[in-house]
């Protein structure tokens, strides 16, 4: 196998090891005591999710999925702070 | 070749400290714990992916890879400062060396 094959085998393995660390990341979010638990592991979520949609533009030879990652970081971004500021304020003014 | 190896050794680190960042968020025991081991881990574990990924790509693409981590060294840790802020005034305490509050 030359390293061009390797990489990929790389790449498409880290790509699920990845999705299983988002399973574990589940679990928390689930079980989690208090609000600020789930929260946490949701972002923790978002951040793997676009590793993920990275690992694949490359997989696929797809470069316009990135674009999709940066939105998809943006709107995380927003979601947390959003959820924040509701669980801190009672609302979202 | 050189950059091939450099390439799987930072994919490897980054699944590593994603890995022990996922563990933390597990096991830790408080809020605030949980945070401190997630957010860096992810910060610098999703930097060496996205970094391993940006050695293998052209130009264009690895500019765009570098926007993305500038990104999210910029809003994982702000996302980690606004949530223990609100856990902190919704009256959560953290555990300081066995007791139950900070007052």
């Amino acid at each position: 196998m030359n390293t061009a094959g390797i990489l990929d085998f790389s790449y498409s393995l880290g790509a699920i090891l990845v999705m299983l660390m988002i399973f574990l990341s589940m679990i928390r979010a689930l079980a989690g005591p208090t609000a600020p638990d789930r929260v946490a592991a949701i972002n923790i979520i978002g951040t793997k999710t676009l590793i993920i949609i990275t690992l694949i533009a490359r997989i696929y030879g797809q470069e316009y999925f990135l674009d999709i990652a940066m939105v998809y970081a943006l709107m995380s971004f927003i979601t947390t702070i959003g959820i924040a500021k509701y669980l801190e304020k009672g609302a979202l003014d | 070749m050189l950059l091939d190896l450099v390439s799987i050794i930072s994919l490897i680190g980054g699944l590593f400290f994603l890995f022990v960042g996922t563990f933390g968020l597990l096991r830790l025991p408080d809020v605030y714990n949980r945070l401190h081991a997630t957010t860096k881990c992810d910060t610098l574990g999703a930097g060496l992916v996205l970094l391993s990924l940006a050695l293998q790509s052209s130009l264009a693409v690895g500019v765009r890879l570098g926007l993305l981590i500038i990104f999210i060294l910029i809003t994982n840790p702000t996302a980690a400062h606004v949530i223990a802020r609100a856990a902190y005034k919704t009256g959560i305490h953290p555990i300081i060396s066995g007791r139950k509050s900070d007052d």
